[in-house]
């Protein structure tokens, strides 16, 4: 099984971090992995996006032409990447701010509220997680016990008990995410 | 013990191997794309564990001649930078060459000409390859294509350097720099020991109890001698070429199209000769991981059975020189590139077999 995965929204809400989590997962569970971002600039607030590969093949390319599943987390992004998701691919969106949703009729696309969800708990932390908890929810690419185990190896100790609060987020997203027809 | 694998980017690979490998000294200067290089081994600390000197120098002159004195003592030292700043450093290269002192320099390379962009390029293969600084001299060249390759050619890059006593640069680009992979790390071992350095590097500046000063310098005011330092240097130069050529082939057996690509490229055009091959087209991948020594030779038997070459690079046509020369022209060779910090997707190299090579 192979997952290319395409993660892109603003600079600042997490999306390098959630692809290095979801990374580090598969990494737990044996597989080969490839993190790729648009790197530069983006950190400090402009348009931020990451490609993750998971796969149990050797991966050749870290760039790519096309994705199985794009997570999408503001309207610029959309326009950037709805076209590059595979047919019958899966696209997954938040839906906070995005004036012009996805209009393709040939792939599966999901929305996700996560940025209200987030506001509304007071954890707009952990918004990045409930997206993950979206993503895995639809496409299982990784195990829950795999995040929280790369959770513990990347989170430096002292962070540690944060980690029941991401697995609630996580759990909310699975709960949140729902099929646009 | 099963061996750690573990997630990192290209650039933090090197600082970790070196640190692993006994490297005694780090001298460098920030620039993007590559100074979690140096950010890493700040963050590690080495100089309370294995001794090793981590150093940011005031320029990137400064660095490169920190390197020319430590090496000029028989201590593994290395530096690191992009594009405009290893133009900086091509002066001291040029010198270290000419001194025949060992070191490893790392080159993470970004778009260019001048400060250019931060992102990825390979527009460096040409000053890499055919000298960049001054004289007759050649550097050994490593094209890592994944993060293990940048963990791996530490140390590969320091044996090849110590055995000829010749500087090696690992050519990388902003793409393995920054990207993730699993790596297996090399096991650590203790830096060597003084007496060790000495017994290993009879020609250093090790302090003359009991011998003759050596005497390290670049410079001969004597034509004579210095015809003859350069035919040794060539003499050694034509050994490197005989004995360290290295390569990759990819589904080469069978194929009636060769891409010809290194580092970033030659991964995005595995991709494509996989997509290629689905839609029948039978293309084969030839990466070069020595950039010098070329793998001409090999190329050039290879080239026998194939019906055109694609270079693929990320730059307006370098490499492609030396596919070329290596198939005297006997088959068609065309370059694909894109400049200036853009980095192709597989379906546009898939194209550009299409377009420039099938037609």
């Amino acid at each position: 099984m192979k997952q290319e995965i395409i993660i892109a929204g603003f600079g600042g809400q997490g999306v390098l971090s959630m692809g290095k989590i979801l990374a580090y997962s598969g990494l737990m569970e044996g597989k080969e992995v490839t993190w790729m971002p648009a790197y530069g600039p983006e950190q400090r607030g402009g348009t931020a996006n990451v490609t993750v590969i998971v796969s149990d093949e050797r991966i050749s390319s870290p760039i790519l032409s096309k994705y199985d599943v794009a997570i999408i987390l503001n309207q610029p992004s959309l326009a950037k990447f709805e076209n590059k998701v595979k047919p019958r691919g899966i696209l997954i969106y938040d839906g906070y701010g995005i004036i012009n949703p996805p209009t393709r009729k040939d792939i599966h696309i999901f929305r996700i509220d996560a940025m209200d969800e987030a506001n509304e708990r007071k954890m707009a932390k952990t918004f990045n997680m409930i997206v993950l908890g979206g993503l895995l929810k639809i496409c299982p690419v990784v195990s829950i016990e795999s995040v929280v185990k790369a959770l513990k190896k990347t989170l430096p100790e002292r962070h540690h008990h944060l980690i029941p609060m991401n697995e609630e987020a996580i759990k909310i997203g699975m709960d949140i995410i729902k099929p646009i027809e | 013990m099963a061996e750690e694998v573990v997630l990192m980017k290209g650039n933090e690979a090197i600082a970790h191997a070196a640190i692993r490998i006994g490297v005694d000294g780090y001298f460098g200067y920030p620039i993007t794309p590559q100074s979690e290089v140096l950010e890493t081994l700040a963050e590690q600390k080495p100089w309370e564990t294995t001794g090793m000197v981590v150093l940011q120098a005031e320029s990137e002159l400064a660095a490169i001649n920190m390197v020319y004195g430590g090496a000029g003592s028989g201590k593994m030292v290395m530096t690191s930078s992009s594009s405009p700043g290893v133009s900086l450093k091509q002066e001291g290269i040029s010198y270290i060459a000419g001194a025949e002192l060992p070191c490893l320099i790392v080159n993470v390379m970004r778009g260019g000409p001048g400060l250019g962009t931060i992102q990825p390029s390979q527009a460096d293969y040409f000053q890499t390859t055919k000298g960049g600084g001054h004289g007759d001299y050649h550097l050994i060249a490593l094209a890592p294509a994944s993060v293990q390759e940048m963990a791996d050619f530490v140390e590969l890059g320091f044996q090849l350097a110590f055995k000829y006593r010749n500087p090696a640069i690992i050519l990388a680009d902003g793409v393995i720099g920054q990207m993730m992979e699993k790596v297996v790390l090399p096991t650590p071992r203790p830096r060597r020991t003084d007496e060790e350095v000495i017994a290993q590097c009879p020609w250093a500046a090790t302090g003359c109890k009991g011998r003759k000063p050596n005497v390290i310098t670049s410079l001969e005011l004597d034509p004579a001698i210095m015809e003859q330092r350069n035919i040794h240097l060539q003499q050694k130069y034509a050994e490197i070429e005989a004995n360290e050529v290295r390569y990759e082939e990819i589904n080469c057996d069978d194929a009636e199209y060769l891409i010809v690509a290194f580092g970033s490229c030659a991964r995005i055009a595995q991709k494509a000769m996989e997509h290629a091959r689905e839609e029948g087209i039978k293309v084969g991948l030839f990466r070069p991981i020595t950039l010098w020594p070329f793998p001409t030779k090999a190329l050039r038997e290879r080239a026998s059975n194939i019906k055109g070459i694609l270079t693929v690079e990320l730059n307006s046509g370098q490499m492609v020189e030396d596919v070329r020369l290596a198939v005297e022209c006997r088959i068609p060779v065309e370059h694909f590139g894109r400049l200036g910090g853009i980095v192709p997707d597989p379906d546009e190299v898939i194209e550009a077999i299409k377009t420039k090579l099938i037609k």
